[in-house]
């Protein structure tokens, strides 16, 4: 079962290597892993879909939880929270290439670039979305595929900043 | 006032009440040696980082405070690593500082330059590497906080050459803030529910681990029984936190623990665990470990619940408040029919048969009775003499046991020994190591001679690698391969370095020389030759139930 956490970190050198260890050394498998910025310079945040039932996700919440430089740790379900990824795929088109810009066009695929020979479509969406569109681009042959891990936001008044205790592991851990 | 980094470093170190380091010099960390001279810092030069970092855990495990050692980048930093990783496993609180490169020169693959950061990461609680001299002091007094906070951990410093040369202002601590920890409403509510099942139980089991020494719930824990009239047991991390005296205590635990005790958690129907993590060596089968008992789990690292077995009551939090909160909560019980089959095994147990060799019971039974009642610390290397003596020894108070337990790091005991004697000058440090593990680290005697420090030795000399030895008998057919040591005179390697050594064969002989020892203020060493082919009795199958024995 996958599992996508949504985890607010410091910015310190080396953070993501020590989130990205702990899973490695603890045996968790990582499906999934995206980073980026946030609007306050001082955070990241790393978005991660964790493979296991219930129990390891546990373990995966707690262990993350001792890292120092973890600020807040929030799953995201799939009926409480939007979760978008993005693939880039390039196909070679050939003379079939009108029927496959239909195909993009049903999957609301966006070309990026084309060539004499090739077509490159952008895809965002969910999983299944990404996934049932290179299914489809398939028989024609796809080049090279790239995806995003997942990113995502609870919906409503939900934000991570609520799971935020600055100095939790000070209070609990250390 | 403007100070350079090294200057900072020691009034930081100062200002966490550090008064010893162990280390090792080297090109990197020189600037601080330089301004180490004329401080008020003792500084302990081992023959070998690794000594440096066993000796500071030694340090923190026999004083509860933090030890600290030093060493260079590079090979001086990679020397720590196990004893960094020793220290991690038991959750020690030492702080490593390690000298780097200069930060211009970092990542060019520079002379003695090692990445100690990305190297330390799965080994210590936290690490830093400090490129800012500006930041220096407040990276300090973080990692003594974390290191000694909560669960305890090794934190390692990694502070570049030019770093430590840099100019800053440096402004004295306002204060050490210490966070206290007060029990939430979800504790409370669970606590209820662990008052309840313990009420309910007939077949009582405590089980203390090293937990219960950093968090001093010793006393709290010795009530809880004493209410319970409830049968304890010990882990081998938690020797000392339980008097070995107490007619309700049964001694170790797990895989090379007594029949009493293993029996008895296996025929309970509600297990109290406090500060232990189930470590494998400790349950066995995990599964089997927990069936058809109730599982009351309390540990200050929240991860440590469920981690190893599914607790049905966790208790997350301070040791020493929580148990104290179910004391409060419960019942006065009276010795009931679960002490009959308890007093049963106890006498199938005390059968053991004593001649005339020097046989491993006999010696650690005999160092217990003379022992008893004193305030001895007891530092262990590993392997079948650590069992012996975590299986006889009669240990009655908190750090008076020194082993290394989750990593079972041979080659810890020596300089893990002279830690905790210069973490504690009046008490005797009573040092046991096999002839493998000493040879590993027995270099650290001339650390120990040069200090004139009165340890006392005991190679438990078997002219091989006992356990080793052991696990071929059972595992591997009798199909013995490198356990088997060619003779090596340790009466002439102490002398080497001005030790007086003597090598004993005899019970006679060993009586004679211990107590001779005991009253010695210089270091011993005596030599215990015994056969080859003793074991580790009893010992239950790793990754079965544990009260399925082995015969051998």
């Amino acid at each position: 079962m996958k599992h996508v956490l949504s985890i607010l970190v410091h910015n310190q050198p080396g953070v993501l290597v020590r989130v990205a260890g702990m899973f490695s050394r603890r045996g968790f498998n990582i499906h999934s892993l995206a980073v980026g910025t946030t609007y306050d310079t001082e955070c990241s945040r790393i978005t991660v879909v964790v493979c296991g039932d219930d129990g390891i996700l546990d373990q995966v919440i707690k262990q993350l939880e001792k890292l120092v430089e973890v600020v807040a740790i929030q799953i995201l379900p799939q009926d409480s929270a939007v979760r978008r990824g993005m693939a880039m795929i390039k196909i070679s088109a050939g003379d079939k290439r009108g029927e496959v810009l239909k195909l993009a066009d049903v999957f609301r695929a966006s070309v990026v670039d084309v060539s004499e020979h090739t077509v490159t479509f952008e895809i965002t969406g969910d999983e299944d979305k990404i996934n049932a569109f290179a299914e489809v681009l398939a028989p024609y042959g796809i080049m090279e595929l790239v995806r995003t891990g997942l990113v995502g936001l609870a919906r409503g008044d939900n934000t991570i900043h609520q799971y935020e205790r600055r100095n939790f592991h000070e209070q609990i851990v250390l | 006032m403007k100070i350079t980094g090294a200057q900072v470093i020691i009034e930081c170190l100062k200002e966490q009440g550090v008064d010893t380091v162990f280390g090792y010099p080297g090109g990197t960390i020189l600037p601080f040696y330089d301004a180490m001279i004329d401080s008020s810092l003792r500084h302990i030069l081992t023959v070998h980082e690794q000594g440096a970092a066993h000796a500071a855990d030694g340090y923190a495990r026999a004083s509860g405070r933090v030890g600290v050692c030093i060493a260079t980048s590079g090979p001086g930093a990679t020397n720590l690593i196990t004893g960094l990783a020793a220290a991690f496993m038991d959750s020690i609180p030492v702080v490593a500082i390690t000298g780097q490169v200069p930060t211009s020169m970092i990542g060019r693959d520079t002379f003695q330059e090692i990445d100690i950061t990305g190297m330390t990461m799965a080994i210590t609680k936290h690490n830093f590497i400090v490129k800012d001299v500006t930041k220096l002091a407040e990276t300090i007094r973080y990692a003594f906080r974390i290191a000694r906070s909560g669960r305890p951990g090794p934190v390692l410093v990694d502070i570049p050459r030019d770093v430590q040369t840099g100019q800053v202002d440096f402004e004295p601590a306002k204060s050490i803030e210490k966070y206290s920890w007060a029990v939430g409403q979800e504790v409370l509510k669970r606590i209820s529910s662990a008052v309840q099942a313990i009420e309910g139980a007939k077949k009582p089991v405590i089980i203390v681990g090293g937990g219960a020494i950093t968090a001093k719930a010793d006393k709290e824990i010795l009530t809880l029984a004493e209410k319970l009239q409830a049968p304890v047991v010990s882990t081998l991390m938690g020797l000392g936190a339980f008097k070995a005296s107490h007619p309700l205590f049964l001694g170790l635990t797990g895989m090379h623990g007594l029949k009493v005790a293993n029996n008895a958690v296996w025929e309970a129907d509600v297990l109290i665990a406090v500060g232990s993590r189930f470590g494998d060596r400790l349950t066995g089968d995990r599964e089997k470990y927990i069936e058809d008992k109730t599982v009351i789990h309390i540990d200050i690292d929240p991860a440590e619940i469920d981690k190893n077995v599914a607790a049905h009551i966790g208790l997350t939090g301070d040791l020493k408040i929580i148990v104290e909160l179910l004391n409060q909560q419960l019942s006065q019980k009276t010795p009931d029919a679960w002490w009959a089959m308890i007093r049963k095994w106890q006498q199938e147990e005390r059968g053991d048969s004593e001649g005339d060799a020097l046989s491993p019971q006999w010696i650690f039974r005999h160092i217990a009775e003379q022992t008893k009642g004193k305030d001895y610390i007891f530092v262990t290397d590993v392997g079948q003499h650590q069992m012996w003596a975590a299986q006889y020894l009669s240990l009655e108070t908190p750090r008076s046991w020194i082993t290394s337990g989750g990593l079972g790091a041979m080659g810890f005991g020596l300089p893990a020994a002279l830690g905790a004697q210069f973490a504690m000058p009046d008490k005797k440090v009573i040092h046991v190591a096999g002839d493998g593990g000493f040879k590993m680290t027995g270099a650290e005697l001339y650390t120990i001679a040069v200090n004139k420090l009165p340890i006392v030795s005991l190679i438990i000399n078997n002219n091989g690698l006992g356990m080793i030895r052991q696990l071929q008998h059972v595992f591997f057919d009798k199909h013995y391969t490198s356990c088997t040591l060619p003779d090596m005179n340790f009466v002439t390697f102490a002398a080497a370095f001005g030790v007086h050594a003597v090598s004993v064969g005899s019970p006679e002989e060993f009586a004679k020389e211990f107590k001779r020892a005991l009253f010695s203020n210089q270091p011993e060493v005596i030599v215990l030759n015994i056969s080859n082919e003793e074991l580790v009795t009893p010992m239950a199958n790793p990754g079965g139930a544990i009260n399925a024995y082995i015969d051998m």
